[in-house]
This record gives structure tokens, sequence and C-alpha cells, in this order.
């Protein structure tokens, strides 16, 4: 039928694996903020949701990277990671082969998206998973952008990539939801994990906010790295979400906590 | 200088728990099968996490290993900060240290 609800979330696996260590305050309040989103997400009555994600070598490593990815499967498995580690039990997530089949086609038709019939979530799915879809009652369609491996996809592609999900999404008869998830500054898995650069990231949030496209279009990968770390190249995620919607987005959340790495972030976009 | 199958083996042994198993039986028979140097190969057998990250490993493989070794976060985090002080800046990657050896992150 057409797109329900685009929206964008923080997926650290410190949300999960180290709540107990943030500050209870601030703990809370995201989690609140995420009950929020799960509220949103669900009033649209989507019978999939797509998350795009920027997974971390739990699929795809660098003998053979895709810049873009779509799962093809009637279901999906994770967390990969140790289920005490991130403290999210292990899932089987519902898939849909034909829905996938379907969206991929429409995908194609401007990007050149690899498809998936095996994916194995990581927290990068399975953080957000765990809050929008406790019971597990989702149709689930992965999706990836690769920000990990160098050479990355240019922000325009990612862009592009998002217009051609929405397009997809308006052409099958299914109401399908979007999730982009992913940090703005941060250094994850670093010594440097807790740094968060939150002039930087409030400036990227304005141009999403905005919808300004060639504002969130203008960051070269060099500056990105120097102002956002390694962990800022999934800015890519909030951008493709942007782009799906088409419309402004109202960051409902926005508060850095080093325990969980990330300035933990919630939004979502009017689709125009 | 062979990272790519130094990360190649993280990556492969932290998304197969038989692999995970055999590695703990016999962590060397595992080793054998990728193109190590001989720091490479030490660094995964001590295990060195500090040299594996100086050595360019991505700090998302990284974690799960350090994870497996039954390394608790914090310590993870001053494994890799010790590790440049005592083998030098991050040779490759994207994982680099921005900043100084004795600081401290909140978080950490």
């Amino acid at each position: 039928m057409s797109l329900v609800f685009s929206g964008v979330c923080s997926h650290a696996p410190g949300i999960t694996g180290r709540a107990a260590r943030a500050p209870a305050d601030q703990k809370d309040a995201l989690y609140a903020v995420f009950d929020d989103m799960r509220a949103r997400l669900h009033a649209a009555r989507p019978d999939a949701v797509i998350v795009i994600a920027a997974e971390h070598f739990a699929n795809f490593f660098m003998n053979n990277m895709p810049a873009y990815a779509l799962g093809m499967s009637e279901s999906y498995e994770g967390p990969i990671e140790d289920p005490e580690w991130l403290a999210i039990p292990k899932r089987k997530a519902r898939g849909d082969l034909s829905l996938s089949q379907r969206l991929i086609s429409e995908v194609q038709q401007t990007v050149d998206v690899a498809f998936c019939e095996e994916w194995r979530f990581d927290h990068g799915i399975m953080v957000p998973l765990h809050f929008l879809d406790p019971h597990n009652e989702l149709i689930v369609i992965p999706a990836n952008i690769n920000c990990q491996g160098p050479p990355l996809t240019p922000l325009h592609r990612a862009w592009a990539f998002g217009e051609a999900l929405r397009r997809a999404a308006d052409a099958v008869p299914e109401r399908i939801a979007l999730v982009g998830t992913g940090g703005i500054s941060h250094w994850p898995a670093t010594p440097d994990s807790g740094r968060i650069n939150e002039a930087w990231d409030r400036d990227f949030l304005d141009r999403w906010s905005r919808g300004d496209k060639d504002a969130m279009l203008a960051y070269t990968d060099t500056e990105t790295y120097a102002e956002g770390g390694q962990g800022g190249f999934e800015i890519r995620t909030f951008i493709a979400a942007a782009a799906a919607a088409g419309g402004k987005g109202t960051v409902h959340h926005y508060q850095p906590i080093p325990i969980f790495a990330v300035g933990c972030t919630i939004g979502t976009l009017e689709i125009v | 200088m062979s990272l790519y199958q130094l990360s190649k083996l993280l990556y492969e042994l932290n998304r197969d728990d038989t692999l995970k198993t055999r590695f703990r039986a016999d962590p060397r028979d595992i080793v054998s099968g990728y193109t190590l140097s001989e720091e490479e190969r030490e660094a995964i057998l001590r295990p060195d996490i500090g040299l594996l990250y100086v050595l360019g490993v991505n700090g998302q493989i990284l974690m799960h290993f350090a994870a497996l070794c039954g390394i608790e976060w914090s310590d993870y985090l001053q494994r890799m900060r010790d590790g440049v002080k005592q083998h030098g800046p991050v040779r490759a990657g994207i994982y680099a240290m921005t900043t100084s050896v004795d600081e401290k992150i909140a978080g950490a």
C-alpha cells in the first residue's frame, strides 16, 4: 500500500548489555522514549518493518562486501552475539520471502542491492527489535548499508537507497514501516568508547530534522571520521530513512550516555 | 602483515559456535589454517588484546573476541589503551585511538 512509518533509533549494544552501569534516570528516560516509539510504530499498523542497519561483521565481510543488502528469507535468527553479553535472548524473527522479492525487484530499478537468503541479526537490528517488537510479532525485512569496511558507499547513494525503498514500499499492497538504526558520533569498541561529540550530533540532527538533503549529503568521510569517529559513518542509515520519508524529522530524544558509547537518539519522520 | 587473514579468523570465530569449541580445545590448530605473521599468531594465542588492536583489527570484531576470552568491558578498553602504550599507535584500519594513552574516557 505505502510507507506508513519512518523513524530512527540508536542500536548500541551497551543500551541493553550495560544497562545497569548507566545513570538510572538517563537509562529510564531512554527506555521510556523507546516505549513511545514502539507505540507510534504499532499505531501505524505495519504489515512488515524494514530495519535499515549498519551491521558489524555478522554476515558481511571484506571477502565480498555489499554496499547495500536486503534480506530475502522466511525467517532470521539473532542475536549472533552471546545473548548474555547483549542481554537479549535469542529469537527467530519472521520474514516474508514474497514481500522481500517484490521489494528487491523494485529497489533494483535504481540500486544494485545484494539479496540474502541467510542473515543473522547482530545488535544493530536486535537492540531496536528488543524495544520495538518485544513480543516478536512483526514481520522483519533486514536491510544493510556498509558503514564498516571502507571504501564506503557515498552519502548520495544512501539517499538513493532510501528513495528506492520508498518507491518499493509504495508499490506493494502491504503497509510498510521503516526504521533506520545507527549512531551519530561515536568511537565504539575503541579505547575512546564513551567519547561523544554532542555539538556535531546536534548539528547533524538539525539538518536531519529540517529534511535538508543538501546539508545531510555535504559531509565528507574525512570530516565525519575526524568529528564523529568511525561510528559516525552510520549517519547513512539516518539519511536513508529521511530519503524514504521525504518530510521533516522530529527528534524525540537525544542524550549522550557514555557507558552506552553513543548519544542515544530516537526520532520519527513525516511521510510526504 | 596479513591483517585481512587475522581479521577473517576472528570474524569466523565470532559467528561459528563449532569453531569456537574447536578453538578452545586446540587454538594452535585453528590458527594454523590462516596465513599469519608470527606476531599475529602469538597475539591471538596469548591472547594479547592490546596488540590485536594495534595491529588494526576492527573493534567490532575484537570486542567479541575479548568477550569470548572472558574479558570484561572496562578491562577490554584498558587493554587496548595499554596495547598502544606498549606497542605504539594503531597501524592500520579505522579504529585508531584518538585520545592519549593515560586518558580515561567517561564510560570506561
